[in-house]
């Protein structure tokens, strides 16, 4: 395996995967705390002779990717949480027109303006559908500088493999957070070979084709939207990805995700070395959301904590699975606020 | 016998759905012998807007997407970006290129997109029922301007190519209205010319086509084309706004 291990922070981590999985043109408009992106990505596309534009807004940017999506190309934006609230019915209209691309968002505080620190108030948005319609966003959350490398990568396979738009959902912490990445170097020769039949680029020796999310034929659209959902039921089934650890004889299982799991983790080993029997459950695909993980940890359980970076977004799904198998506590930080071990050390033993 | 006159290849041979007397037909047509006779119906992208030409994308024989309202400018710039070689037009309304999607107009007009767009101004919301348009002229009375068009209430009509023709990036402009036969040649010419440009790699073209709303107007449609030699195209002058085409090219 060839392989080089590099310090870098989570924003190039993300730039890095793109351009290894291909990514044949980034489309972007500055925002804090990702602009480490855009920056990046205007040098090296360039260089790679790659499709780089600063877009006008955020709007221009979500299109734009749309339209090169449409011609098959492997296309990014990245934005963060007010960014990516404008480019919501673009994402509603890619998910329409099934049309493969990958999303970024370096979630900073919110709502409105808000903040620039890290928060994961965004998790509705990306895994409920921010824009308008039925739709489905494969959610990935990074929550190492290493895995916004490897999922970037993964999100453009996945894209492709279903036609449809897959989120980084990071945040600001993991963003800008710095580590040594061991990149495996051999990974880009084995991303996925997808044959878009479906993609503009002239209907030279072939019929025209057409690119659209807007349906008037009678029962038309209702036949596209179930479409869609068997699309989305296959994508639960192969891709749901869920990480657990010291869950086998664990009284409290903790769910988190992204940075807020990367603290939860050491606070599971620190309580572990204390004899609380505590695990960590990740889900690592938010959307699909691993809900039979949830469900048969429920049954061994004596209860579920939640930790996350908002005001309770993720624990609604959480109860959802655990379907009233066990009680569900809380530990919300919302507002772009983070969390020290001991708070969620704490809150463990209080609810023992 | 020489067969002089046919069907378009670049037009399917579907009944279309605009109301008597609307111009989009006559643009579709325009568009479509333009294609044909540049021979670039293999390699071009047409990007249809909202409104009542959004199904131009039925009656094109050609790769055609959509956009959401407005973002014909930035779909096509991701479109030709990647694929360069490729023919790239957006076929947008007055709401749609003019109201929420200015922003998009201006700054792929700015970048110099070597792309074509064609701006169909009929001064009014078609689709949803003949509202005000940015381009609806003073006094002119629509859904939401029972009184007409008041400046001081409502703002002036602007001026697409005008307004563009101050950007570095914008290579040819041209005001054309298909109100009779005479004009409706002088639009071809200059579809004609804005899909050259793009072939000659000379950056953005767009040409604003006056067209006709006999419906929303309220008139027939011999009265609507009539109101556009008189009256509309006083507020927006036919011809050229800006060439950066050199003479001997």
């Amino acid at each position: 395996m060839k392989s080089n291990k590099i310090l870098m922070k989570g924003n190039i981590a993300v730039c890095e995967g793109a351009i290894a999985a291909g990514c044949d043109a980034y489309f972007g408009y500055p925002i804090t705390p990702q602009n480490e992106i855009p920056a990046y990505m205007s040098k090296k596309m360039v260089e790679l002779k790659r499709v780089f534009i600063q877009s006008e807004s955020e709007l221009a940017a979500i299109n734009m990717v749309f339209g090169a999506a449409a011609c098959g190309k492997r296309a990014m934006t990245s934005s963060s949480s007010p960014g990516i609230s404008l480019k919501q019915e673009g994402i509603s209209y890619l998910c329409g027109a099934e049309l493969p691309c990958v999303i970024v968002n370096v979630q900073r505080g919110g709502p409105g303006l808000g903040n620039i620190s890290g928060s994961q108030g965004d998790y509705f948005q990306s895994t409920k559908g921010g824009g308008h319609g039925d739709y489905r966003l494969i959610v990935l959350a990074p929550y190492s500088v290493k895995e916004m490398y490897d999922l970037t990568y993964l999100a453009f396979d996945l894209a492709d493999k279903y036609r449809n738009p897959a989120l980084i959902l990071s945040d600001g912490i993991v963003g800008q957070m710095m580590e040594p990445v061991e990149i495996n170097t051999d990974i880009r020769d084995k991303r996925l070979e997808i044959k878009k039949d479906w993609a503009l680029g002239g209907c030279k020796g072939r019929e025209p084709r057409l690119i659209r999310s807007l349906i008037m034929e009678e029962g038309g659209l209702e036949k596209h939207n179930w479409h869609l959902k068997e699309k989305y039921d296959e994508i639960k089934k192969n891709e749901t990805r869920c990480e657990t650890e010291l869950v086998d004889d664990a009284e409290i299982a903790i769910v988190a995700f992204g940075i807020s799991a990367r603290i939860c983790k050491s606070a599971v080993k620190k309580l572990r070395q204390q004899n609380v029997k505590v695990g960590l459950v990740r889900p690592v695909t938010l959307w699909p959301f691993p809900e039979k993980i949830i469900s048969d940890i429920s049954k061994k359980v004596k209860k579920f904590l939640v930790v996350e970076m908002n005001l309770g977004q993720m624990v609604e799904d959480v109860r959802l699975s655990v379907n009233g198998a066990c009680p569900v506590e809380f530990l919300g930080k919302p507002g772009g606020g983070i969390f020290n071990e001991e708070e969620i050390i704490q809150k463990v033993k209080d609810i023992l | 016998m020489n067969k002089i006159f046919g069907r378009c290849y670049s037009l399917k041979e579907i009944k279309h759905s605009y109301c008597p007397g609307c111009g989009h037909g006559i643009i579709h047509r325009l568009v479509a012998e333009v294609i044909d006779e540049l021979d670039i119906r293999e390699k071009t992208i047409g990007i249809a807007p909202v409104g009542c030409a959004v199904f131009a994308y039925y009656y094109w024989n050609f790769d055609v997407t959509e956009a959401s309202h407005g973002r014909p400018p930035a779909v096509a710039t991701g479109i030709k970006r990647c694929l360069p070689d490729k023919v790239v037009f957006t076929y947008q309304g007055d709401g749609d290129l003019a109201a929420i999607g200015t922003a998009e107009i201006i700054h792929a007009a700015n970048r110099g997109e070597n792309i074509t767009t064609i701006f169909v101004n009929n001064a009014t919301y078609g689709m949803t029922g003949g509202q005000m348009a940015p381009t609806t002229i003073l006094g002119q009375k629509t859904a939401t301007t029972p009184f007409g068009r008041d400046a001081k209430r409502e703002g002036h009509p602007i001026r697409v190519c005008e307004l563009l023709s101050s950007l570095d990036g914008a290579c040819y402009l041209e005001r054309v209205s298909v109100s009779n036969p005479k004009n409706v040649l002088k639009a071809k010419k200059a579809i004609k010319k804005a899909f050259e440009n793009q072939l000659n790699n000379r950056g953005f073209s767009l040409v604003e086509v006056l067209s006709q709303c006999p419906t929303d107007w309220q008139m027939t449609p011999v009265e609507s084309v009539k109101w556009v030699d008189e009256v509309l195209s006083k507020t927006f002058p036919l011809g050229v706004v800006k060439s950066q085409i050199k003479e001997h090219e």
